[in-house]
């Protein structure tokens, strides 16, 4: 158990030296630079800026600097907001991003074990077809187009009700992140539905299932001890990936509602070319995404008994 | 099987009981304008890049630092330029005195002193802290050589007699100092307070000091931001609004303009003007709309290097002469209020007397499909070439951008029969593109500095890094000198009257349009100052009336 967490550990790290790599690499390819603007600086200057950013040296000494302090743990400052760290930018904006992402996978989760299992209880009845369709709804339609909707039914909402019911945009109180976190959540949701059901039905199949039916076990008991718990695994399995993609994926959702998220720092920095923005979000979502999938695998083990993690 | 459990009806009434939760909860967030409390709410693009006056340079952080500082002079409620921290002063040539007012303080009650400014003065054109508007300290006699590692920063032509009298020594004479000392790099910067902020200074609230007629409060960062009036601001007294709060920061246009319509913005978009489609919106829903100039002018540069072809001035003159500005902006752009281009010097510049448009009316190019066939045909010989080689014309990724260029290309071909190509490129690759001249034609426009027509005029002068198109003229940078040499207004006029008829009849650039920014207001904001250079809001002598 302990060699398979430290190798998958080390392969870990080898993945985010890969990363800082590949990103480094590709970001200098790309044509333009964090010091170019709208309005020309002329050479005094431009020669002053590179020289504080430490741009005037050659790009392998960059990434060997650069390198070095990461490892120190330091992002280095941001070229797009001059008084802040790259650190600083994770360490205020990433919470806001997790609270949000955390409160839709758990929308996203109970909601799709719910409809997941309503669905296979209704199997090709009524209920059933509706759901399938809000399903194909729900993982087909963008979440901006969602976002942009549910901020219109709000304000409408509201001026309905002549008062303010539910705020349009802002963080802050739990009303503020109700909406953005459903509409963030809304596709995964719909997947884990879609997931759920088939998994259920598959379950519902099984010798297991028929063996504790005709043991005479109450039809309660046998949907949650034994068609539930079990067909509820794969969706552990997405859950993984879906806390990664949700946490670093709102910037749409971020920027409709006005929430002061990481993601947003994530896509304006490329935009802007924005080196150390863009190196250290990249690098701390890389980081994150691989944590997460490791723990999901190590979790794994102990829902499910057929998984030994030493064999691996 | 039981499905008792999960019935529908059960989650039904959950939800309804959520929803009525919802309904009684009671609202708390604050409106758009408050009345009893003199506040007002605002949203932003994004987070103030840096609010360190030394090095600013965006238009956000220029808004917040418009009304928490002060300058030697400032704008007052008419936008006319009035005593700030100076009290009086006097310019002489290349000479001026400052004579500071005993009662302009700090936020923590010292005064502000000429020492402040010799200190600010000396760190914008300081090479370690390499400050990106430097160059608009230049006029300011040693700036550039002290800013280029040349000489020590004492060598700076401006010199404190006393806590109260500030002297300063200019390169040449500038006809526009005065109007520069109200720009944010020319603001006071107290030196105790600035060393002991090591390198965080207006970083974070712990870290400021203001001299304006507001200060800032609260900044959670990419969140909110709070300033409330400076009560220890020698001009308090002319000040209403009790607090300004910025408590949305999102580049969402749209976003933004839900919310103004939920009633919880006393104005949107200040600084940039809305979107088309915003726009819109608030002329079918009959908002109240104020429009003025943003200062902004745009046209169309050619690349004039060596070996481009549209350094031929006979192909310029073949597309200056199908070139219907009107057309552009009535039935392309059509957006109300945009005025169509006839000049690089907008209409608002001030001349001698009155309008500098008025004193020096621009050279009308005639619209003419005959001549410019004949200028074409010039254009070919000259060339030695029997076709136009394919042009491509270059602009950012915005909807407007790609249309004009799309009508730019439909014109030429139609007309003249030219190939072009639209290179739509987003902000750092069009801007790669434009540096290294890598574009026949491209989509560009300019904003003021300063309040003075040479702003736009010194644009084409063969050593400015902003020509893009490398527009390179003995003749036209003689007429740039005369009017750097000097602070005599006519003679500076006149040679700016001639920088304007010089790009008309070379056909250096095709003006397309004067943009102009549409703002929706809740009618309750009364006072609220627009502007073409620094900040284009500002709120400092606003009011909220019932």
């Amino acid at each position: 158990m302990l060699s398979y967490i430290l190798k998958r550990l080390g392969i870990g790290v080898f993945t985010i030296w890969f990363i800082a790599t590949a990103t480094f690499t590709a970001m200098h390819m790309v044509p333009g630079d964090p010091l170019s603007n709208e309005r020309g600086t002329n050479e005094i200057i431009r020669a002053n800026l590179e020289r504080q950013y430490g741009l005037d040296k050659p790009v392998f000494q960059q990434y060997l600097l650069y390198m070095g302090n990461m490892l120190k743990g330091d992002f280095g400052i941001a070229f797009s907001e001059e008084n802040r760290s790259v650190n600083d930018i994770i360490r205020e904006h990433f919470p806001v991003s997790a609270t949000l992402g955390l409160l839709s996978l758990l929308f996203a989760t109970a909601g799709g074990v719910l409809w997941g299992a309503l669905a296979a209880l209704y199997r090709n009845r009524l209920p059933d077809a509706v759901l399938m369709f809000l399903v194909i709804l729900g993982i087909s339609v963008p979440s901006f187009v969602f976002a942009a909707l549910s901020q219109l039914l709000i304000l409408n909402l509201n001026q309905w009700a002549g008062r303010s019911i539910l705020p349009v945009a802002g963080w802050g109180d739990f009303r503020s992140m109700l909406v953005p976190a459903l509409v963030l959540g809304m596709s995964t949701m719909a997947f884990m539905t879609r997931l759920m059901r088939s998994s259920m039905l598959e379950v519902a199949n099984t010798d297991y299932i028929r063996t504790a039916r005709a043991k005479g076990l109450s039809p309660t008991r046998i949907f949650f001890r034994h068609q539930l718990r079990n067909a509820i695994l794969p969706v552990i399995t997405v859950l993984g990936p879906a806390i990664a993609i949700i946490t670093t994926g709102g910037f749409v959702v971020e920027s409709v509602f006005a929430i002061p998220g990481l993601g947003r720092y994530f896509v304006q920095a490329v935009a802007q070319l924005d080196y150390t923005v863009i190196m250290g979000t990249t690098v701390f979502f890389g980081a994150f995404l691989v944590l997460v999938v490791i723990a999901v695998d190590i979790l794994y083990g102990f829902i499910d008994p057929r998984i030994r993690l030493g064999a691996v | 099987m039981n499905s008792d459990n999960f019935s529908p009806h059960r989650c039904l009434r959950v939800f309804a009981l959520l929803l009525c939760a919802l309904f009684a909860w009671p609202a708390v967030a604050q409106n758009g304008v408050d009345f009893a409390r003199q506040a007002v709410q605002i949203a932003m693009t994004g987070e103030p890049r840096n609010l360190n006056s030394i090095r600013a340079t965006d238009q956000l952080s220029i808004f917040y630092l418009e009304h928490v500082k002060e300058g030697l002079l400032r704008k007052n409620a008419r936008n006319e330029l009035v005593g700030g921290v100076a009290e009086r002063w006097e310019m002489e040539g290349t000479h001026a005195k400052f004579w500071l007012r005993r009662n302009a303080m700090w936020s923590d009650g010292k005064p502000v002193t000429a020492h402040d400014f010799v200190f600010a003065w000396r760190q914008v054109v300081n090479p370690e802290v390499a400050a990106e508007y430097a160059s608009i300290m230049y006029p300011v006699k040693n700036a550039e050589a002290i800013n280029a590692g040349k000489m020590p920063l004492e060598a700076l032509g401006v010199r404190a007699i006393d806590d109260y009298t500030l002297e300063v020594e200019l390169e040449a004479p500038t006809g526009y100092f005065l109007a520069l000392t109200s720009f944010m790099i020319y603001y006071p910067v107290r030196e105790d307070f600035y060393k002991a902020q090591n390198g965080r200074y207006f970083a974070d609230v712990e870290n400021m000091i203001f001299n304006g007629p507001f200060k800032i409060t609260r900044w959670v960062h990419g969140a909110s931001l709070r300033m409330e009036k400076n009560p220890t601001y020698w001009d308090a007294d002319s000040v209403t609004l009790n607090v300004i709060d910025t408590p949305y920061m999102t580049p969402d246009s749209k976003a933004r303009f839900n919310l103004f319509k939920d009633g919880k913005l006393a104005v949107e978009n200040g600084l940039q003007g809305l979107e088309a489609e915003e726009l819109r919106d608030a002329l079918a829903n009959r908002m109240r709309i104020h429009s003025h100039s943003d200062g902004t002018v745009f046209y169309v540069e050619f690349n004039h290097r060596p070996g481009r072809v549209t350094g031929n001035t006979n192909l310029r003159k073949a597309m200056q002469a199908v070139f219907d500005s009107q057309e552009l902006v009535y039935k392309v752009i059509g957006i109300a209020g945009y005025i169509p281009g006839r000049s690089l010097f907008p209409v608002y510049m001030n001349g001698v007397n009155d309008k500098f448009r008025i004193e020096y009316p621009v050279p009308q190019p005639e619209l003419n499909l005959e001549k410019a066939r004949q200028h074409l045909e010039l254009a070919k010989q000259e060339l030695g070439v029997d076709e136009i080689p394919p042009l491509a014309i270059l602009c950012d990724d915005r909807e407007i951008a790609i249309l004009q260029a799309q009508y730019f290309q439909a014109l030429f071909k139609r007309t003249l029969g030219l190939d072009i190509k639209v290179d739509s490129q987003t902000f750092k690759q069009r801007l790669d593109k434009s540096q290294n001249g890598n574009f026949d034609l491209i989509l560009t426009g300019w904003g003021p500095d300063y309040e003075d027509p040479m702003t736009f005029g010194d644009l084409f002068a063969s050593w400015n890094v902003n020509n893009k198109g490398r527009y390179s003229s003995p003749v036209y940078d003689s007429f740039v000198r005369t009017a750097q040499g000097t602070s005599d207004q006519q003679i500076r006029m006149d040679a700016m009257g001639r920088m304007q008829t010089h790009l008309i009849e070379e056909a250096v650039i095709l003006p397309s349009y004067e943009r102009v920014a549409n703002v929706v207001q809740d009618p309750r904001l009364v006072g609220v100052m627009f502007k073409q250079t620094g900040a284009s809001m500002v709120l400092t002598y606003a009011r909220v009336v019932e």
